[in-house]
Order: structure tokens, then C-alpha cells, then sequence
């Protein structure tokens, strides 16, 4: 039984996270003047592309963390993502000329331009559709079989789209050069002045502001969807496959469907942050999709906690923080100007100090704690009572 | 054999297709298919060697050891070093002085990588022994980017490049198709080292507590076998076997950078899985098959996708073995794979 002042202290970290969240940019200006730390505080636009990392690590949780399945392939599903908008929105396409929503641009350009918030959706619907379509037959394999697999995916996919500008002639992805520019987002002539909403980001005065704003909303979508399915009963089902798969499936857990929606889900949300980076960066590059993206947001999830909604957060925040800015900023206080460089021997060393010191990540899962501190291998079955404690019966006869 | 699922007879007609792809091939121009076959098992005599260092760890511990390939790597990196650097051979080198260059640099590849691998597996994965399975393998992930990284600053981004040491002109033609020495060279060290290996598992006193260990670890430990140092003794094989591997990549391949090795090392991890996990001869099996594709892939005339899909088509392969049939070619099955 919840009351209400149990509520309210549960409640109060994220409402006060949110409201500086909301803050940020207005508040930016004076934090800066902070000595030593407001030099290091990210810029607007970077926090932009913090967060879209923040929803990747968020959507991965999902399925490393709640259902443990461990995705070496995650970039697929963002590069999915990113390429729905670059073909649903630009110039792409210029045998057709077709407008539903679009914003900031001539209705004469051709090419399929839709409005990017109806983007955000079809692209993260497509993408749980590729993920179940990857997920049908490979999730019938366990453990680090799969994450082979979905590594393989995570390597195909970035070729296929680097090589498929010529398929029977058709130019699908433009290759290598990728494809640019993509329209940004905005709510139109009509809808968006009747509403004051900016009618184009890309033509506003404050764009940083309106980008932010927008990935902060869909980050907050990513964490209450995932939070409230975590709680849900299907929630429930990917632990118990998590943590003992035979078990799971005695107790009348479909384990296919169970594991495809993990999938799915987790897929949803690489999609629409990929979608929407490629909005924010006006285009979707092949070189984006390299292998080590993948691992790098697996490492947010695996440093802030598997499982842990809030840990996936402050991990994503922090790695994604040090890659775009931190670690130049903090290799030019200490004097070596190497350190991006390195960026990814940091990440590795972080996974390996993390996996072997505290395994449990910095914010830990009440649940996954306890399954990594007390191991799950050759757990026996026990029949004899152990001594002081009770056996199911027992509790039932009370 | 008739298949008696839909996965199955799927599997027989990829199978099918290329059966066919290879017959057209090989009647279009067969003096070119073997020749293009014969690049192709030198590839996969080097992918070979790093292969089992996959399928021994695996069979061992159960652990995809992600990290293999980067440990091929720096060893060849450290060949470079050794060949270029130290001895300072180049294409104008005698054969005396390859041969003492190249044994050098084979003696320091295989000592450095062996004890780089027991280093690994003595910090990073033995404290996680109990913990859930896919800890150690992040784990493996998490050092295989630290070694990149060692290879970055020890090595830097270019590419090490080397002279052809081993001429490439040919030992002996038989109808068409020809036998240059610097193929032959490759089959000479790999098989040896293959043999060598193959006796130490099946017929020596170390061998058979490698298999005890791998088959149940507790009841080895029971029966007095000293676990650790087994385990230990195996990274160290596997070790020796990319060091050898990374020093004949250098020869034969000519260069190498810091990142090659996690490319080969996915390749390698495929040749191990198509073949069977944990099986020593189908790690072989499968390396060459990988070799022999691969180059078809590349070299062959008919049909070919092309050198752009040549990835592609290596983890299509590697994801349709573990779909279709997860125990690979000669492989047991086993739970995981279902």
C-alpha cells in the first residue's frame, strides 16, 4: 500500500530531474559562469544527440537488461531507423513527389516528404517489424549464440546499405554518400501557426532549443514506456526468462513471443532515436552503422546497470556526454590532446572494470543484484530444508 | 536424409543453390576454379589457426572469447616489428636469412601471444567463472577494445607493411593450375602446427585434462586435476596458435593494423561456429570452407556477388549455420542451440 507521502518522496528525483531538464538551456548561460565545471557542461546541441544515445541505451535495456538477450547488433536497428526518415522524408525518391505534412519546404520538391513526427512513428514501427523479422528465426537460440547472431545482423546491415545504390539499377541508399538532406521537423504552415508551434525547426531562430525540446519529450516517451512495461506482465515474463529460461517456460511463459516482443520494443525505440538523429543532422550516413556503435551503447546499459531504467540513463548521459564532448574537453584541461582518440580502449576498459568490480553497474536492478552476487550456475534443487528457513509449504500453513 | 521441417528444406536448397553456383563454375573454367581454390585454402589455413584458439577457449570454458582476434592482432603487430624493425628483412633478404628472420619472429609472436592470453584469461575472465554466462563474454568484448587500443598506441593507425619474403613465384603447374611458393609456405607451418596440436589433445597427459576439464570442470577437480592451470594451459595454446596466425597473416597478407584483427577474429569465430564449436577438426573444416567461399566469392566468374557482399555473405553464413543448424558441421548438439 502506497500512501500518499511515500509517493511523493518516490516521485520528487524525477520531477526534480525533469525540471532541470526543462531548464537546461535557459539555465545554461549562468552555469557556464560555474568555475572548472561550466567549462565542461555540454552545449545545447550536443544534448540533443546525448539524449537520442539515452533512448538507444533505454530501448537496449529492454532487451539486454529486462529480458537477457544480449543484442550485439543494436546499430541495425537504428540504422533502419535513420534510413525510414531519410527515405520518407528528402529528395531520395524524385520519381515520385508526394507531401503529406511536410514542413519548411516547396510542395513542388520531389521525392516523399512527410512530416517527421509521422516519421518518428513509421520508422519505429518498421524497425520493430525488422526486429521481429530478424528476432523470428534467431530467438529460438540462447545466450551468446544470439548475441553472435545479432552481431552478424549488426554487420550486414551497414554493408547492405552501403552497397545498395545500384540493386537492378534501383538507387536505394545512395551508398556510401548516404542520403542528404532530410527536412527537419516542424508542424506546418497552418497547424503550427494556429498553435504558435514553430512551423519549421530548421527556419526557427531558437532550432537548439526546439531539438532539444523534442528529444527530451521522446526520451521522457522511451523512459515512461519502458518504466510502466517493466511493472507489466509482460515485463514480469522477461525476467523470469532472464533468469531461468527452462523455468520460465514450465511456468507457461510463451517464450518466443515473449522474447520477439523484448525484441520488438527495444527495436521501436533504436528506430525512432535513429530516425530522429537523422532528422536533427539533416541526413543518414553508412558510416554512421559501424559495429562499435553498437557495443558503445551496450556499454551505457552495462555501466549504469542491466535492467535499470535509471541506470541506462545516467550511463547513456555520461558515456555519450564523454564521447561527443568530454573526453576532448577533459583531454584539454589535463593537457593531452589524444584522448578521443582512445575513446573506445576508455569504453572498453569501463565494461571490463565494471563487469569485474561491481557487476551490478552504478545504479543496480533490485532483482539482477541478487542474481549476479549469489551466481545462477549449478544452483541444485534442494529438497532438504535449510535450516531457519521456510519452505513454501510451511508459509502456506501459516 | 530427407528433411522433415520447413527449416530443413530450406537449408538443403541454400545447400542446392550453391552446389550449383560452384558445378557452372567449375565447368566455365576449371584450370581458374582451382586455382582460385587453392588461394582460397591458404586463406583459410591462416584463418584456421586462429579458429581453434576460438574452438579451444569455447570448449573449455564456454566462452566466446571476442578477444582472440585482437590478441592475433597485436601479435602480428609485434612480427611486424620483429621482421621489419629488428631483423630488417625485405624482398632482397637470402633465404638462410628468412628462414632465421621468420623463426625469430615466430618464436617471439607465439611466446608474446601465449602469455598475453593467459594474461587475459587470469584478470579478466577467472574472477567471473560463477557469474552468469554472458558476463564474462561483455567482459571479452570490453578487453578486445582495450587491445585495439594497445595496437593504436603501440603501433599507430597506419598499416605495417612488409616485402614479400616467401616468392610467389610458382614451385611446380600441374594441368593449368599453379602452385606458387608462398601458398605452399603457408600450408607447410599451418599443418604442422595443426598436427602438432591435434597429438597434444588427443594423446598426451595435458590433452586428456583439457577434455576432462571441458566436459565437466568440478568432477575433473575431483579426479585431482588442477583446473586452473589447465584452463590456463589452454589460453596459452590458443594463444600460441593466433601468435602464429598473426605472424603468418603479416607474411602472407603482407600488412596489418591495429583493427585487423577484429575483422579476422569475426571471421575466424564463423569458420569455428560452421564447423562446431568445442571441435577441434571442424574448426579446420570450417576455416577452410570460409577460405575456399570467401575467394570463390571474390575470384570466381559466374554469379559472383562481388567482393562488396564478401562480409555480407560470411555472417549470412554464420547466421544461417546457427538458424539451420546450430551444432555446426561436426558438432554436437547441444541445449543452446535448440
Amino acid at each position: 500500500m502506497a500512501n500518499v507521502s511515500d509517493r511523493v518522496r518516490r516521485a520528487w528525483v524525477p520531477i526534480a530531474v525533469i525540471t532541470f531538464g526543462l531548464l537546461y538551456p535557459t539555465l545554461l548561460p549562468y552555469l557556464d559562469d560555474i568555475p572548472l565545471i561550466g567549462t565542461l557542461l555540454p552545449g545545447v546541441g550536443t544534448v540533443v544527440i546525448m539524449f537520442v544515445f539515452t533512448m538507444m541505451a533505454v530501448g537496449l535495456n529492454v532487451v539486454v537488461g529486462y529480458a537477457g538477450l544480449l543484442d550485439l547488433g543494436y546499430v541495425a536497428f537504428y540504422a533502419a531507423g535513420a534510413y525510414t526518415a531519410a527515405w520518407l522524408a528528402s529528395v531520395q525518391f524524385e520519381q515520385v513527389t508526394f507531401h503529406f505534412g511536410s514542413s519548411g519546404i516547396s510542395d513542388k520538391l520531389p521525392g516523399i516528404h512527410m512530416s517527421i513526427f509521422l516519421v518518428l512513428v513509421i520508422a519505429g514501427s518498421f524497425t520493430a517489424l525488422v526486429g521481429i523479422i530478424i528476432g523470428l528465426p534467431t530467438l529460438r537460440l540462447r545466450g551468446d549464440y544470439l548475441a553472435i547472431v545479432t552481431l552478424g545482423f549488426g554487420e550486414i546491415v551497414p554493408q547492405f546499405v552501403r552497397n545498395a545504390d545500384s540493386i537492378k539499377g534501383f538507387d536505394l541508399t545512395h551508398g556510401s554518400f548516404g542520403i542528404s538532406p532530410i527536412d527537419s521537423p516542424g508542424f506546418g504552415a497552418g497547424l503550427g501557426a494556429a498553435l504558435g508551434l514553430p512551423e519549421s525547426y530548421q527556419q526557427s531562430t531558437n532550432r537548439a532549443e526546439l531539438y532539444f525540446y523534442t528529444a527530451l519529450a521522446l526520451l521522457l516517451f522511451t523512459v515512461f514506456v519502458s518504466v510502466r512495461l517493466r511493472d507489466s506482465r509482460l515485463g514480469r515474463a522477461w525476467v523470469a526468462i532472464r533468469e531461468d529460461e527452462t523455468a520460465a517456460a514450465a511456468m507457461g511463459v510463451p517464450l518466443m513471443r515473449t522474447k520477439t516482443w523484448a525484441y520488438a520494443i527495444g527495436a521501436f525505440f533504436g528506430g525512432v532515436a535513429g530516425a530522429y538523429y537523422a532528422s536533427f543532422k539533416s541526413g543518414a550516413f553508412p558510416s554512421d552503422f559501424y559495429f562499435n556503435l553498437s557495443i558503445f551503447i551496450l556499454c551505457m546499459v552495462i555501466l549504469g546497470g542491466m535492467g535499470s531504467v535509471w541506470g541506462a540513463i545516467v550511463g547513456g548521459l555520461f558515456l555519450s556526454y564523454l564521447d561527443q564532448e568530454g573526453l576532448a574537453k577533459i583531454g584539454t584541461e589535463v593537457g593531452i590532446q589524444d584522448v578521443p582518440k582512445y575513446n573506445f580502449g576508455i569504453y572498453g576498459l569501463i565494461i571490463v572494470i565494471v563487469m569485474l568490480f561491481r557487476p551490478t553497474g552504478l545504479i543496480p536492478e533490485r532483482r539482477h543484484k541478487r542474481e549476479l552476487e549469489e551466481g545462477v550456475r549449478d544452483t541444485p534443487f534442494y529438497d532438504v530444508q535449510l535450516e531457519g528457513s521456510d519452505t513454501d509449504r510451511d508459509s502456506q500453513n501459516d | 536424409m530427407v528433411p522433415r521441417t520447413v527449416t530443413g528444406w530450406l537449408g538443403l536448397g541454400f545447400i542446392g543453390v550453391i552446389v550449383f553456383w560452384l558445378g557452372a563454375n567449375l565447368v566455365n573454367d576449371p584450370s581458374e576454379f582451382f586455382n582460385v581454390a587453392l588461394i582460397g585454402l591458404t586463406n583459410g589455413a591462416v584463418y584456421a589457426l586462429v579458429a581453434l584458439g576460438y574452438t579451444l577457449v569455447y570448449g573449455i570454458l564456454q566462452l566466446i572469447n571476442f578477444a582472440h582476434g585482437d590478441v592475433f592482432a597485436l601479435s602480428g603487430l609485434v612480427a611486424s616489428t620483429v621482421i621489419v624493425g629488428w631483423v630488417g628483412l625485405g624482398a632482397d633478404s637470402s633465404t638462410g636469412e628468412v628462414v632465421l628472420g621468420v623463426g625469430l619472429a615466430l618464436v617471439i609472436a607465439v611466446v608474446f601471444a601465449a602469455t598475453l592470453n593467459t594474461g587475459i584469461e587470469f584478470v579478466a575472465y577467472r574472477r567471473l567463472r560463477n557469474a552468469p554466462r554472458l558476463a564474462p563474454l561483455i567482459t571479452a568484448v570490453g578487453v578486445s577494445f582495450i587491445l585495439q587500443d594497445v595496437g593504436l598506441v603501440g603501433w599507430g593507425v597506419e598499416f605495417r607493411t612488409t616485402e614479400k619474403l616467401i616468392p610467389g613465384r610458382d614451385a611446380f603447374t600441374i594441368g593449368g593450375v599453379h602452385f606458387p611458393w608462398d601458398k605452399l609456405g603457408v600450408l607447410w607451418l599451418t599443418i604442422p602446427a595443426l598436427t602438432a596440436l591435434t597429438w597434444l589433445v588427443r594423446s598426451t597427459k595435458q590433452g586428456k585434462a583439457m577434455r576432462a576439464t571441458s566436459q565437466d570442470m568440478d568432477a575433473a577437480a575431483m579426479m585431482g586435476i588442477n583446473v586452473n592451470r589447465t584452463i590456463s594451459f589452454t589460453f596459452a595454446l590458443a594463444g600460441g596458435l593466433a601468435g602464429a596466425g598473426g605472424l603468418l597473416y603479416f607474411l602472407h597478407f603482407t600488412s596489418m593494423r591495429y583493427d585487423t584483427g577484429f575483422q579476422l577474429g569475426l571471421i575466424a569465430f564463423t569458420a569455428a561456429v560452421l564447423g562446431g564449436i568445442g571441435n577441434l577438426p571442424g574448426a579446420v573444416l570450417g576455416a577452410l570452407m570460409i577460405g575456399l567461399i570467401e575467394q570463390f566469392n571474390e575470384g570466381l566468374e559466374l554469379y559472383s556477388p562481388g567482393s562488396d557482399w564478401t562480409r555480407s555473405m560470411i555472417f549470412g553464413i554464420l547466421i544461417a549455420t546457427l538458424v539451420f543448424r546450430p551444432e555446426g558441421l561436426l558438432g554436437e548438439r547441444t541445449p543452446e542451440g535448440g
